[in-house]
């Protein structure tokens, strides 16, 4: 399939680029008028799965590493692992799966706008139904993960 | 003088070789629905299962690496998530870095582009190896380690 240029959507309505009068003074219009992609859903989506992404490769790189400790001893591995069970560790999970809540689910929207043929044109949608979904998620994991961390045992 | 342009409408002529940037992206989108399953699985099992976080110890994982279903779903994930993850970081390298030209090759080696792919790459491949050792020499009775650290079937606790 090739695209057309007009397969594209339209730029928003160009905003005049007169200057606004504030308080007697003259200041530039806020933004440029009639990108298609700057702001928004769809740059925004794009930041957060990037820094999402970054942060969950370089957890992955330590925790290989923390999960080699079973092949030198029991007591090296626990030590490290009991770690993992302290309440600023117990943010730091927290923080872990809400990334990979978004990254997992804005990579399936991701994968939706690549292979569906009405993605493109639901993106919009369907990152509020990723933001939703993933409110969901952390709303059902939070609380009991919090009550492991912090309730004693 | 003329001048001959091309017509805009004609196809290019198909290039030779493997194209890896499309597989490269098509294995991003592959492994990544592969991983959805792959880590929440992984979580609700480590993470929100039972006591959680709290039940983590050597005896736990000599618990699941006993049947070679958790050795292999860890090694898939090993696998799939860490060239994932570099394949990602890759893109972000040629984002933000400039792919030098000109100089000797030991000269372009010595640029942020070049340093940062080495760096990449080794570390990939060390972890991949180490991580697959891990998992298949792994020792769930080492001898001479304190026996109640040990998980229940091992010699030593009985
Ligand atoms: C805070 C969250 C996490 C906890 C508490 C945790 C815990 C563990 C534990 C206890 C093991 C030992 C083996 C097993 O139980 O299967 C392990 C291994 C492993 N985990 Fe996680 N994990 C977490 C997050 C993740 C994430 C997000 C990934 C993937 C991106 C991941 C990838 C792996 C891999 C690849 C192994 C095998 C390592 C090896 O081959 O040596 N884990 N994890
Ligand atoms: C949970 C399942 C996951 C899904 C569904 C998923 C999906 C995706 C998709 C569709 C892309 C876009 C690729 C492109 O634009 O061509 C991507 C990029 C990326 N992913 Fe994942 N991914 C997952 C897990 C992970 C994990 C575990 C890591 C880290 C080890 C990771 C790190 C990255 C990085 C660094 C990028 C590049 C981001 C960028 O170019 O801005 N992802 N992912």
């Amino acid at each position: 399939m090739s695209l057309k240029s007009t397969d594209l959507p339209a730029p928003a309505p160009a905003r005049k680029l007169r200057p606004t009068r504030t308080a007697g003074r003259f200041s530039l219009p806020k933004r440029p008028a009639g990108t298609v992609y700057r702001g928004g859903e769809g740059m925004w989506s794009w930041v957060l799965h990037r820094i999402t992404g970054v942060a969950i490769y370089f957890f992955l790189l330590v925790h290989i590493l923390d999960t080699a400790l079973v092949r030198v001893s029991p007591e090296a591995y626990n030590a490290v692992i009991n770690t993992y069970k302290n309440p600023i560790m117990g943010l730091g999970e927290l923080g872990l799966v809400a990334a990979i809540g978004f990254h997992a689910l804005n990579g399936i929207r991701i994968i939706l706008i690549d292979f569906w043929s009405v993605g493109t044109r639901n993106q919009r949608l369907m990152f509020w139904i990723v933001i939703a979904l993933w409110a969901v998620l952390m709303l059902g994991f939070a609380p009991r993960h919090l009550m492991h961390v912090f309730g004693g045992e | 003088m003329s001048v001959s342009i091309e017509s805009p409408r004609v196809k290019p002529a198909p290039r030779r070789g493997v194209n890896w940037e499309k597989w490269g992206w098509l294995y991003m989108r592959a492994s990544g629905v592969l991983l959805v399953v792959l880590i929440f699985g992984h979580l609700f099992v480590n993470l929100y299962a039972g006591e959680g976080v709290s039940a983590l110890d050597f005896g736990f994982v000599a618990g699941k690496w006993a049947s070679p279903f958790w050795q292999w779903y860890d090694f898939a994930l090993l696998w799939l998530a860490l060239i994932h993850g570099s394949n990602g970081m890759r893109t972000i390298i040629n984002d933000y870095t400039t792919v030098p030209i000109g100089g000797t090759r030991l000269r372009r080696l010595f640029t942020p582009h070049y340093i940062f792919k080495t760096l990449l790459v080794g570390s990939t491949i060390v972890l991949l190896v180490l991580g697959t050792l891990v998992i298949f020499t792994f020792d769930p009775c080492p001898s001479g380690a304190p026996a109640d650290l040990l998980p229940t079937f091992c010699a030593a606790r009985s």
